[in-house]
């Protein structure tokens, strides 16, 4: 924290360790935008950049608002929220298609993405107004699955598998912090590792053909492998030290699909090599444990458990993001946030990151006044 | 109250707790992450390297120029000419339906081809050209040079295509090539095969020599994005030719010898016989391989497979004969070596008594002895001999001289025919018994084997390996490929058995034997030689297959060698249903001969005869192959 007399109080009060992170990620984020655009700031770099700064203002300003109005306002944005997705599985069926958004002319909104940090909050304010004793019963468990499964479900019909386990895992984190019963969880995770087949033979036919290559992506290289092949390739030819800033053949060349969306790692370690790669998993790595920590040290319930799923969410986004890049986990179109072409992400990392400061700002004022 | 303060505290606890073990498997998830990097740019880097290189360079294939096929004096008998090809970069089509049409009307494209372009161009990747038409006329392919500007991914190429200058007489030799099929190409993965424009050897040497003949392809390296577009060129990579072959083959005997045998059905060979090189191995009639080269039509294709004269079999290598009297000289050196006495002599009054049956003889020849039984080509005196010895004693010499030898040649294919003893008899029979041939060796089986009939089958080269051995009386070894001038080993056979037989040979020819006629017209330079008359099929009253349909007609064999007084050719001549080796192959070795000595009288020789056949090897060819064009116009016209 810079404590220097000549800043101001308010701006000097600001989380810089984990602003100077995330500028950090967003810094890289442009300049491999700008290398995946062929050395040019259009049609991605600049446009990510303005995105980048509308949405940071966006987290800060959330940073201000009290927790007090947050937790008024948690449940009519919840419902809000769950409106907008049955809104958009209806034109979807009119439309005869998947839809994922409602398009409002000047910006076309995902209702699904605002439901991850939302589900989250929803679920603390919950376990917030229920009364400790009850945590262990009947009813400390039911009201929290549906206000998870709900949505998850529209979610998963859209279909959009990868947001809607992200809901579900944010969700599931609170839950679990909250302190249900394990034997809740270990049970959960017997019954889905029993229903996988199940659920295999219930998903859409491209779905499904996902999960298949990415189990033998060489099966059809040229096909629809080609994705999880040339970015192995893109990675893994950058070496220890890469190719240099735009050196990089597989992404300049277009051998390497997605190379500024859901694929911007392989862009970016191709030309940064291992140390770039590293360099970026320890600074999400960091912004996360930040997060953990607001939670530990957060001195409301509602706080302490928002804070641990808003994290959860962070984590889980790149996670899921690095694992489908280097071949851990099946293709599910789940973008690096902060770090990808597009707003969505950024939006809803940053809204996480803004309630996670303001959390933070309001346990730290909290703390000194006893 | 207490309760619920200790929940909460529970509560409290079980955060931190639960905490923990969430940052934990945080933790464990980052690792795994980290790891896996570490595995693809670390361990795995070398192996993505060099995918990432294979995919950002590629090579546009220069077809290598094939080597050439010379013969042993240098002079071609198979190089390449060049010539013009059109060919289409997909890629780079801009207007396929208006380039495609200016094509069709320039080059005159057939709609089958406008067909194949458009499905080729559809199943093309990146920048692999397709095929539009080759031997292209040079007014084609300047009209097309001109239109360049309005027809970009139209490429204009000079390419080579495959020149064999004496045509039919090498067809059977070095065979054809031709474009590469998909068996073809799935064998061997290899790329080069489906450029346009490049041909693999299909038949005969093109197709043995292949791995020489081929050279290595080279090309511009570029860098290609995924979708096929050119960033940059980077370094050529050149081309290697294949390699030039130099044969044994005396090119401008070989096309001599198939000039010679004319409209016959028939082979000629001649071997070095101190060294083995095959001078000539004609087969005629023969496919031009020119023809084959640029694509054989279907008409030529099913009229040259009806022919009864088989011009697409190689005569020399394929084709089985019985051998008639021509292994009367191998007999005899087989009898010598049984303890046969050459100054023996056999009362011949016209045939062989064995039991009830008289085999019979061509003449009364009275007394004859082992000199006068050759010359006179006398069946008694052979029928008695083998009687005495037995016929394995004689299939053992006639093993020795090379008959039912399978060679170490350069072909795709020989015939190595049978030469028969008990042993053989048994194998064959014992579990295939049918009425008509017992598994055991009869008298009447040796009779006939020593005449060259019966179970004694041979291919052509095989006669003259057994003439050229005979000759020197040295073991060589028939080769195609490379001058050779080291002298065989010896065979270790008698001198004196030798000298025997060569005079009953030097005999037929120009004492009073059976080929007297086919004498040779040079000073100091005598010809040796047995003549040979193979039935077709079996005697049957007074049909003794002298007349009749061309297709019963017996064989007319000749094996021979020359000078006699130092002797270097050795040869044999097969002409298919020429009724007898001393009217028909005789006087064609007579020919092909004076012409290693004197090439002047043998050139007249044939300019006499090709005026009566109707004009030469060439023209006929010439002929021959508009012939094929109209039919197949008429047949294309009635299919219409």
């Amino acid at each position: 924290m810079i404590s220097s007399a000549i800043i101001p109080q308010p701006l000097a009060r600001l989380p810089w360790r984990l602003i100077w992170l995330v500028a950090l990620i967003c810094t890289i984020g442009i300049i491999t935008l700008f290398s995946a655009a062929g050395g040019s700031w259009s049609p991605y770099a600049l446009k990510q950049s303005i995105l980048i700064c509308g949405f940071f203002a966006l987290g800060i300003g959330i940073s201000y608002i009290p927790e007090g109005f947050i937790k008024g306002v948690t449940f009519p944005t919840y419902a809000v929220i769950l409106v907008l997705l049955i809104l958009v599985e209806m034109i979807g069926f009119v439309g005869k298609g998947a839809q994922r958004w409602i398009d409002l002319g000047f910006i076309r909104l995902q209702p699904s993405e605002f439901m991850k940090p939302a589900v989250c909050l929803v679920l603390a304010r919950f376990y917030d107004l229920l009364p400790a004793g009850d945590v262990r019963r009947w009813r400390g468990l039911w009201p929290a699955a549906l206000l998870v499964l709900v949505p998850w479900s529209l979610i998963l019909v859209q279909p959009d598998l990868g947001t809607a386990t992200m809901v579900l895992v944010g969700g599931v984190t609170v839950m679990f912090v909250a302190g249900l019963p394990m034997w809740y969880f270990l049970s959960a995770a017997g019954a889905l590792a029993a229903a996988l087949p199940v659920v295999f033979s219930m998903m859409h036919e491209y779905q499904r053909k996902r999960v298949l290559i990415f189990l033998d992506p060489e099966a059809d290289p040229l096909g629809a492998g080609y994705h999880i092949s040339q970015s192995k390739i893109a990675i893994g030819s950058g070496g220890i030290w890469g190719k240099g800033y735009l050196n990089g053949s597989q992404s300049h060349l277009d051998y390497l699909p997605e190379g500024h969306t859901d694929f911007v790692f392989a862009t970016f370690v191709e030309e940064w090599g291992l140390i770039g790669g590293v360099m970026l998993i320890f600074a999400f790595a960091m912004v996360v444990r930040w997060g953990m920590n607001v939670s530990r040290k957060a001195k409301t319930r509602f706080a302490q458990l928002a804070a641990a799923g808003l994290s959860m969410t962070i984590f889980f986004y790149f996670t899921v993001n690095l694992m489908m890049v280097m071949g851990l986990a099946p293709v599910v179109g789940i973008p690096l946030p902060l770090v990808s072409f597009g707003g969505s992400a950024v939006m809803t990392v940053m809204i996480c990151l803004g309630l996670l400061m303001g959390i933070e700002r309001q346990s730290r004022t909290r703390s000194s006044l006893g | 109250m207490k309760a619920s303060r200790f929940t909460a505290a529970h509560q409290s606890m079980t955060f931190s707790r639960r905490m923990m073990l969430v940052g934990g498997a945080q933790a464990v998830f980052g690792g795994v992450l980290i790891a896996r990097l570490g595995y693809l740019s670390v361990a795995q880097s070398e192996h993505y390297q060099l995918l990432s290189e294979s995919n950002r360079v590629q090579l546009i294939i220069v077809p290598p120029r094939r080597g050439w096929i010379v013969d042993r004096a240098g002079k071609p008998i198979a190089i390449n000419r060049s010539d013009f090809r059109v060919d289409i970069i997909p890629e780079q089509l801009s207007r396929p339906t208006e380039t495609l049409r200016t094509l069709t009307q320039i080059l005159k494209l057939t709609p089958d081809d406008v067909d194949r372009i458009i499905k080729e161009i559809r199943a093309a990747r990146g920048y692999q050209p397709v095929q539009v038409a080759e031997n292209v006329p040079y007014d084609q392919y300047a009209a097309i040079t001109v239109r360049l500007p309005e027809m970009p991914g139209v490429q204009p190429m000079r390419g080579f295509s495959r020149y064999y200058p004496t045509g039919p007489a090498v067809g059977h030799l070095v065979g054809y090539v031709g474009s590469a099929n998909a068996k073809e190409y799935e064998a061997e993965k290899n790329p080069l095969l489906i450029t346009p424009g490049f041909k693999i050897g299909k038949e005969g040497l093109e197709k043995t020599l292949e791995k020489s003949l081929r050279g290595e392809p080279g090309g511009q390296r570029v860098e290609l994005t995924a979708r096929g577009k050119l960033i940059r060129e980077l370094e050529p990579k050149p081309d290697r030719s294949g390699q030039t072959i130099q044969l044994a083959i005396d090119a401008g005997l070989q096309e001599y010898a198939a000039r010679r045998l004319g409209e016959e059905s028939g082979s000629c060979t001649i071997i070095d016989c101190l060294t083995g090189d095959i001078l000539c191995m004609a087969s005629m009639p023969a496919y031009d391989p020119n023809s084959f080269s640029d694509g054989i039509g279907q008409t030529e294709w099913r009229m040259l497979s009806e022919d009864l004269r088989k011009p697409l079999t190689n005569k020399v290598l394929s084709s089985l004969y019985p051998p008639g009297s021509t292994i009367k000289p191998m007999n005899s050196l087989a009898l010598q070596a049984a303890g046969v006495d050459p100054d023996e002599v056999i009362h011949c009054p016209g045939g062989y008594r064995l039991g009830n049956r008289f085999f019979r003889c061509l003449g009364r020849h009275g007394a004859v002895n082992m000199r006068r039984a050759i010359a006179k080509s006398c069946n008694t005196y052979f029928y008695a001999m083998g009687h005495r010895v037995g016929y394995d004693r004689i299939a053992e010499m006639a093993k020795r001289l090379g008959l039912g030898q399978e060679f170490d040649l350069q072909v795709v294919s020989q015939s190595y025919g049978t030469v028969p003893n008990s042993e053989w008899k048994a194998r064959k029979y014992k579990d295939n018994r049918r009425i008509v041939e017992r598994p055991d060796w009869t008298a009447s089986d040796t009779l006939n084997a020593s005449i060259g009939q019966g179970f004694l089958i041979v291919n052509p080269l095989q006669l003259a390996v057994m003439a050229a051995r005979i000759a020197s009386g040295r073991d060589i070894q028939p080769a195609l490929v490379g001058r050779h001038e080291k002298a065989a080993p010896l065979l270790g056979l008698p001198p004196e058995h030798l000298d025997v037989v060569r005079g009953g040979m030097w005999e037929v020819v120009n004492g009073d034997g059976t080929a007297g006629a086919s004498r040779l017209l040079i000073p100091d330079v005598e010809m040796c030689g047995k003549t040979g008359t193979a039935q077709v099929r079996k005697i049957v009253g007074s049909q003794r297959g002298q007349s009749g349909d061309w297709k019963y007609r017996d064989h007319g064999l000749f094996v021979f060698f020359a000078p006699f007084n130092n002797p270097r050719y050795a040869g044999s001549v097969v002409i298919e249903h020429g009724l007898g080796g001393a009217r028909a192959a005789a006087p064609v070795a007579k020919d092909v001969l004076t012409y290693l000595f004197d090439r002047p009288q043998a050139m007249k020789r044939l300019a006499e005869l090709e005026t009566q056949w109707g004009g030469t090897l060439a023209e006929r060819t010439a002929r021959r192959q508009a012939n094929f064009e109209a039919i197949s116009k008429a047949n294309a016209g009635l299919s219409a």
